[in-house]
């Protein structure tokens, strides 16, 4: 038969098994390497979790004694003074005074100088600066405190007596400047990454640099820059040092930003760091306030990836 | 080629990229209300010299130039010149369609908005869309985003914001390269009917779009060190029936290029 012929024409089959089977010796390596990468994945996402349950725990603990409803809507936050009063606000209102101020700070001059470095400085100029400007975020936040405290505080009450010598406007300028190069450095990545099609088609219409900087590439850029801003404000929603160090440690339910205050995060340094017994309805404090913390900058954060998803331009 | 009153003009032109010059020598004519192709194979400097004519060159820091660029007679290139008031009177329409993100409307009415205009916006948005044969397609959605546009709508909003101007040349680089034919048809009707009004210089690779739209051509090379040079300017029924310089015939019957 023809079939006999086909076959009996070609080199005759190998016998047993094409590929070598492979033996868990060389399987092994393969698997601990496996292991041992999950294994790291998961400590950080146990951490949170870890730390999200704790936080939710004794919260819980402490809502047990005291009213919700109280704790978020009460404006006086005594409770390591004999009268307790559990009214978060005035904490609210201490971290949400300093981080404004902060903002107030940054955001023209982030701003400002994203716009420089991204359309007016020339390219070494560019390079050297950055850098530079992004040495100010490894400053350590503790010097950035004593500076503030020691430094600009008394230029500040030199120009007023009325400003006390813990007061939100130091600790506020001073987180400003810090937090200055995450708004500066995000916001002229923004800028820059806005095709230089859009610049010359601007520039082509007979604009000045000023023009296209305002008018195109800030507009096309927007989206990335306000998740900047956002991530800044996050960022001096939860800076501890400098508040602690410079702004006080009085609750006050206040605007005025020449007053001593104190802010969520510093009144958890206060009372982890003092003498509060473990257990107690006062040490449980820190974990209320500290779960409203996280809470409120994990909304900024969400807050800033829908910023950037929703209003993304498609530029081509 | 002697023109008469041209309303551009290059005189021994020539163009430097830092120490490496890519023109040279350009001396030119551009005939007023037709329309002038520059054609030539890649990297003759064709963008080049076109951007010389509104002075685009210049935000390419290491770009400069000897020799003279002349618009109604005036140097463009006089210490004295705002080289924005040029670009208000010398409009551009770039490679790919590059609408800003903003509305159809916005589009239109960004040059004239920078420029201080006083007159009724919505007129001249209106009016320019239309010259721009783009009125009846995006009059239902001037609020809506350009980008939401096809390419040839975009690349016909993009005419539409550089007329809003007012210019009186409208420079075109490779226009309808990113264009499907369809698209290119309608740009390069658009083209016929807007060189009665306006003088259009038309950088392209396509040589039928050169012989079927313009009026004139010239021929641009890069020779041995790479340096463009104008090898032959003529009427453009001339260059693509019976051209004078045998390089010139070599590239528009597709044996280089």
């Amino acid at each position: 038969m023809a079939r006999d012929e086909l076959t009996g024409s070609r080199a005759a089959p190998p016998q047993g098994n094409l590929f070598r089977r492979r033996s868990w010796q060389q399987l092994l390596p393969e698997r601990i390497i496996k292991i041992t990468l999950i294994l790291c994945t998961s400590i950080s996402i146990l951490t949170t979790v870890g730390i999200v349950s704790v936080l939710l725990f004794e919260a819980v603990q402490f809502f047990g004694d005291v009213s919700i409803f109280k704790f978020l809507t009460g404006t006086k936050w005594t409770p390591l003074f004999t009268s307790q009063q559990f009214g978060v606000l005035a904490l609210v209102a201490g971290t949400m005074l300093t981080a404004v101020g902060a903002m107030v700070v940054a955001l023209p001059l982030g701003l400002l100088s994203a716009i420089y470095l991204s359309e007016y400085a020339p390219d070494p100029v560019r390079r050297t600066l950055k850098p530079v400007l992004e040495v100010l975020a490894g400053i350590p936040t503790v010097v950035y405190g004593y500076f503030a405290l020691l430094f600009i505080t008394p230029l500040l009450r030199g120009l007023s007596e009325d400003i006390a010598v813990f007061n939100a406007l130091s600790a506020s300028i001073v987180m400003g400047i810090m937090i200055l190069p995450m708004v500066s450095s995000l916001s002229e990545d923004a800028m820059r990454s806005v095709p230089r099609s859009l610049r010359e088609a601007a520039y082509a219409l007979g604009s000045t640099k000023l023009e296209v900087s305002t008018r195109v590439v800030v507009p096309a850029a927007l989206s990335g820059i306000m998740a900047a801003f956002i991530l800044a404000a996050s960022r001096a929603v939860g800076e501890t040092m400098i508040v602690a160090i410079a702004a006080g440690q009085n609750p006050t339910f206040t605007l005025n930003p020449l007053v001593p205050i104190e802010t969520m995060t510093a009144y958890i340094v206060q009372v982890s760091q003092g003498d509060t017994p473990n257990g107690t309805l006062e040490f449980r404090t820190i974990f209320a306030v500290a779960l409203l913390l996280f809470a409120i900058t994990l909304l900024m954060n969400l807050l800033s990836q829908y910023v950037v998803r929703r209003f993304q331009e498609e530029y081509e | 080629m002697q023109v008469a009153d041209p309303i551009l003009q290059t005189k021994n032109l020539n163009v430097y990229y830092a120490d490496k010059r890519v023109v040279t020598d350009v001396t030119l004519d551009i005939v007023r209300n037709r329309i002038t192709a520059i054609i030539g194979p890649s990297g003759c400097g064709k963008s080049t010299l076109l951007r010389c004519f509104n002075r685009m060159n210049d935000l390419i820091p290491t770009a400069r130039i000897s020799g003279q660029v002349l618009f109604e007679g005036q140097d463009l290139y006089a210490p004295s010149v705002d080289p924005t008031e040029i670009r208000y009177q010398i409009g551009m329409v770039f490679q790919r369609p590059n609408p800003f993100p903003k509305s159809v409307f916005d589009n239109v009415a960004f040059g004239p908005r920078i420029n201080g205009f006083k007159g009724n916006i919505d007129e001249l948005v209106e009016q320019s869309l239309h010259r721009a044969a783009l009125w009846d397609e995006v009059k239902d959605r001037l609020n809506s985003s350009a980008l939401a546009l096809s390419g040839g709508q975009q690349q016909r909003l993009c005419i539409a914001r550089a007329l809003a101007v007012q210019p009186r040349v409208i420079l075109m680089d490779e226009p309808c390269s990113a264009l499907d034919p369809i698209a290119t048809l309608a740009i390069e009707e658009l083209m016929r009917e807007l060189s009665e009004e306006y003088s259009i210089v038309i950088v392209t690779h396509n040589m039928q779009q050169a012989a079927r739209v313009s009026h004139f051509t010239a021929f641009l090379m890069a020779d041995d060190t790479r340096i463009g040079h104008v090898v032959e300017y003529g009427e453009s029924r001339q260059i693509f029936t019976n051209p004078q310089d045998e390089r010139t015939e070599a590239y528009i019957t597709g044996r280089f290029g």
